[in-house]
């Protein structure tokens, strides 16, 4: 049975018996009984044991139940007279009242009382809580009290008005200059709590305002002689840790001069020589010793310091690296990551210890490393350090591997010895993280790969080779496929000069390729490399009828998974486009898709096969329309089609509409004017008007001359957009020049097929 | 210092200090899931961690874990000081301190934080000013009478 708690037990009791209880469930029933008796208790208004409820209260609420009853019954202890209930009444207020609730602010009144106290200990209290959770109103009304107590003589309560008046001006930024009057001896002070809160005080004054900063340079020769008496002066039980006199005040000095030293040079000069002086004589086999190193190294670094200081802070640094402790390495890794850049020589000297830390069992070392690995790279050390990096990325964990891949990429563009290591570190990063590449590793590869024309044939082959052995990592794939499908004529007739060529028959291509196709391990994307490679490849290789066999089987629907698989990457479900349309990845995918889509209408014989009917086909895709931009590129792909009308619409004497395919809101149209009279037509101007519901764009047009009796056209491509999906009409306005004389034709197109507006 | 938790070995806080604005929700949220984080991680590993955008410094103590949130620009070597300075000074206030004794003494923990830091940043850097500090307190609790002149019923500090 759960044991009966009357609320005049005290705290512990309470305490010891909630902990008794066994389930989750049994302590929330403890819980909510005593909660209820607490509550009523509340409401009887009983002073003798609101303290007690309240304390239990907290207690109750660290374990996770709700205490928001308790607020005001706070607000009425810290009004109590009672220093026990004015404890447990600010250290309740501090932990149940959030300072964006209205309530806090009755405590402003209470808060102001208690800062003028007879009781230092009651003032104490006062500007715990205020410098701990006061609001900005809060800290409005009473800065004034604030500042006061920031002038007294009563070191106990000084140094907790400088921390105070700290927080007053995070708060209420404008408030900082009512306290510069009381900064004036802050410094003169003997109390180290007064002179580290001081200090405190003074750096975020300084942080804040370039003015201040200005004001209190003047203070950097007081700062080193305190901190040159903390170093020099005997041995001090009050202030000692392992032999370092009051480390804390030390560090935050070092700190106050790293910002009063920044960009000035007389400031940095005057702290030189106790930089130097902490740096060589600070004891470094105990933790507290190296946080005042790891201070001073990063003043060094950021003040004016002359060269010396700074290779021996960097030194510092180097040393740390050698550290047992890792939390050592650890700072040291993150400040040298810091000061690459500008002292880039400096850091390079202890490369081998930063790469051995690659091999450290703690993740954020490793990855410090790595990063800082990367910086360090450069012509010179290239190969090693690639050597290192490459054998990171095979074993480091799976967080890492894009990171490194990615840097990996840029390090070996950047550095690359030669075309052929270039190649084959590329190579590697695909076979052991393939996986782990971002998107837009593919097309920069392609890209590059493109760009190194002799080098064609030897990656082809191992491209080839890789993929025999794994289809799995579609970054592999795709890049494979795609060069397979540029390259593949090199690859059958074994042309490779770097290695042994192996000997692969365009069977055996295609068999790999189709088996791209069809595996479960490829992605809708990666089936619309494959297929736009194996319909490459009708050009290159002699087996058409296969390669026809595989498009009728697979071509529609490998289109239709690609495009929507795009879709899916691209845009949201309002087909809102998501990815930049600047992203190489997007770019390069659409022209893939287009070129796919390009090489199924190129090929007659093959629309034949996708079941067509008399009626001029059309593929339906959903994309997001091809920015305005790029209609240039569109104009290339459709360029290329060899301009045969043997399935083409006829729209007018002249004109005449052979592909259309509809993208989500809007149809590219393809027209193509003939001239079958004898005379060519120059200057041949298309201009075309659509209904208001209808906008139109032209594309640049191929040319400006028709050929006479047929020899050829020009070809117009249109998109048109038409969200309300209405049947399309066209306002057609030729102009051109016929033996010599001007001519205007002017035609109204309205038998577009319902499949290019629909 | 943006705040300090102690926590113990199965994830049970036993003090909470925040210096920054959140309210009870996005603390328990905020506990949750750093208390989870720091459990998860090897002995091995260092004090010092990323997690989300803040700097984490920790370290156990037989039982317990001290894990402070600091700021950007702080050193976390001399926050790992902080936290040793505290913990000698509950070990000097409890006398041999264990998890025990924060957990039956919460509110005194926190009464000797709140001595030791103000705002996320020390006051007193002198244990000696501390401990004192806290037993003048401690004994004005005991002798404070109310202007009534009749005593409550207190809870009697650890030390009795």
């Amino acid at each position: 049975p759960v044991p009966s708690l009357h609320q005049s037990h005290l705290l512990r009791e309470l305490i010891r018996t909630i902990r008794t209880a066994r389930t989750q469930a049994e302590e929330r029933e403890m819980i909510q009984k005593e909660c209820a008796a607490i509550r009523s208790s509340f409401r009887e208004e009983d002073n003798t044991y609101r303290c007690r409820n309240v304390a239990k209260l907290l207690y109750m609420h660290m374990l996770g139940y709700p205490a928001h009853f308790g607020q005001l019954e706070c607000l009425k202890l810290i009004a109590s007279q009672k220093f026990t209930d004015k404890r447990i009444g600010y250290l309740g207020a501090m932990l149940l009242l959030d300072e964006r609730q209205d309530v806090h602010l009755l405590m402003t009144n209470c808060i102001k009382n208690d800062l003028n106290h007879s009781t230092q200990y009651v003032q104490g209290l006062a500007l715990c809580t205020l410098g701990c959770m006061g609001s900005s109103e809060m800290c409005r009304d009473l800065a004034g009290e604030v500042e006061k107590l920031l002038k007294t003589s009563n070191s106990y309560l000084r140094k907790k008005a400088a921390l105070c008046a700290v927080h007053v001006i995070r708060k209420v930024p404008e408030l900082m200059e009512m306290f510069l009057p009381a900064t004036k001896n802050l410094l003169s002070e003997k109390n180290h709590g007064v002179l580290h809160t001081s200090v405190v005080l003074l750096t975020e004054m300084c942080e804040r305002s370039p003015d201040m900063l200005l004001h209190f340079r003047k203070l950097v020769p007081q700062l080193v002689r305190i901190l040159k008496n903390l170093i020099m002066s005997g041995y001090s039980p009050e202030h000692d840790v392992s032999g370092i006199s009051d480390p804390f005040l030390q560090v935050r000095i070092l700190r106050l001069l790293r910002i009063l030293g920044r960009s000035d040079d007389d400031s940095s000069e005057a702290m030189n020589d106790i930089l130097a002086q902490v740096a060589t004589n600070t004891e470094t086999s105990k933790n507290v010793g190296n946080a005042i190193l790891y201070e001073t190294v990063l003043t060094i670094m950021d003040i004016k310091s002359e060269s010396g200081l700074r290779v021996l802070a960097i030194n510092i640094l180097g040393r740390f690296l050698l550290n047992n402790d890792k939390n050592i390495r650890y700072v040291a890794l993150t400040s040298l990551l810091k000061t690459v850049q500008t002292d880039h020589n400096a850091v390079q000297r202890h490369r081998s210890t930063i790469v051995d830390c690659l091999k450290d069992l703690d993740v954020s070392i490793k990855r410090r490393a790595m990063e800082l690995s990367f910086a360090l790279v450069n012509g010179n050390n290239i190969r090693g350090m690639m050597k290192e990096l490459l054998y990171f990325l095979d074993s480091c964990d799976p967080e890492f591997k894009a990171d490194c891949a990615s840097g990996v990429f840029l390090a070996a563009e950047k550095y690359a010895p030669s075309k052929r290591w270039h190649i084959d570190t590329i190579m590697r990063v695909l076979t052991t993280a393939g996986s782990y590449v971002r998107d837009d590793s593919v097309p920069n590869l392609i890209q590059l790969i493109t760009n190194s024309v002799e080098m064609h044939a030897y990656t082809v082959q191992r491209l080839y080779k890789a993929l025999l052995d794994d289809i799995s990592q579609q970054p592999l794939v795709q890049v494979s496929s795609w060069c397979i499908g540029e390259y593949g004529d090199l690859l059958v007739s074994g042309q490779c000069e770097e290695e042994e060529p192996i000997q692969v028959t365009e069977d055996e291509v295609l068999d790999v390729l189709e088996g791209l196709l069809v595996s479960n391990l490829s992605t809708p994307v990666t089936r619309g490399y494959s297929l736009t490679a194996i319909m490459k490849l009708s050009t290159r290789f002699s087996s058409v009828n296969r390669i026809k066999k595989v498009v009728s089987i697979y071509g529609s629907i490998c289109l239709q998974m690609y495009s929507h698989s795009l879709q899916a990457l691209f845009c949201r479900n309002d087909s809102t486009v998501v990815l930049s349309k600047s992203s190489l990845f997007y770019r390069f995918n659409l022209h893939v898709l287009y070129y796919l889509v390009s090489l199924l209408f190129q090929a007659n014989d093959l629309l034949d096969l996708l079941g067509g009917n008399d009626v001029v086909p059309v593929i339906q895709t959903t994309l997001p329309t091809k920015p305005a931009s790029a209609g240039g590129e569109l104009l290339d792909l459709l360029g290329d089609l060899s301009l045969s009308s043997r399935t083409s619409l006829s729209l007018s004497p002249f004109l005449s509409l052979t592909h259309s395919f509809t993208f989500f809101l809007s149809t590219v149209i393809t027209i193509h004017a003939t001239n079958t009279t004898e005379a060519d037509m120059t200057e041949f101007v298309f201009q075309a008007a659509v209904p208001k519901t209808f906008q139109l764009q032209l594309l640049s047009p191929s040319s400006n001359m028709v050929p006479a009796l047929n020899q050829g056209s020009v070809t117009q491509v249109i998109r048109v957009l038409n969200p309300q999906k209405q049947q399309l009409r066209m306002r057609v306005k030729l102009t051109y020049t016929h033996k010599g004389s001007p001519v205007q034709d002017l035609a109204e197109v309205n038998n577009f097929p319902p499949q290019s507006w629909q | 210092m943006q705040f300090m938790l102690l926590f113990s070995r199965q994830g049970k806080l036993r003090l909470q200090k925040w210096y920054v604005p959140l309210s009870d929700k996005e603390r328990k949220k905020i506990s949750r899931d750093l208390v989870q984080t720091i459990l998860a991680r090897k002995p091995k590993m260092c004090s010092f961690l990323e997690w989300r955008d803040l700097k984490i410094v920790y370290k156990r103590y037989a039982s317990l874990y001290f894990c402070c949130a600091v700021e950007d620009q702080d050193n976390e070597l001399i926050t790992l000081e902080i936290i040793h300075r505290y913990v000698e000074l509950l070990d000097k206030y409890f006398g041999s301190v264990c998890e025990l004794d924060i957990i039956f003494n919460f509110e005194k923990a926190y009464f000797i934080l709140d001595e030791f830091l103000l705002g996320g940043e020390a006051q007193e850097t002198s244990k000696k000013n501390v401990l004192k500090a806290i037993e003048q307190a401690d004994l004005l609790q005991e002798l404070w009478e109310p202007p009534q002149g009749w005593l409550s019923e207190l809870s009697l500090p650890a030390s009795t």
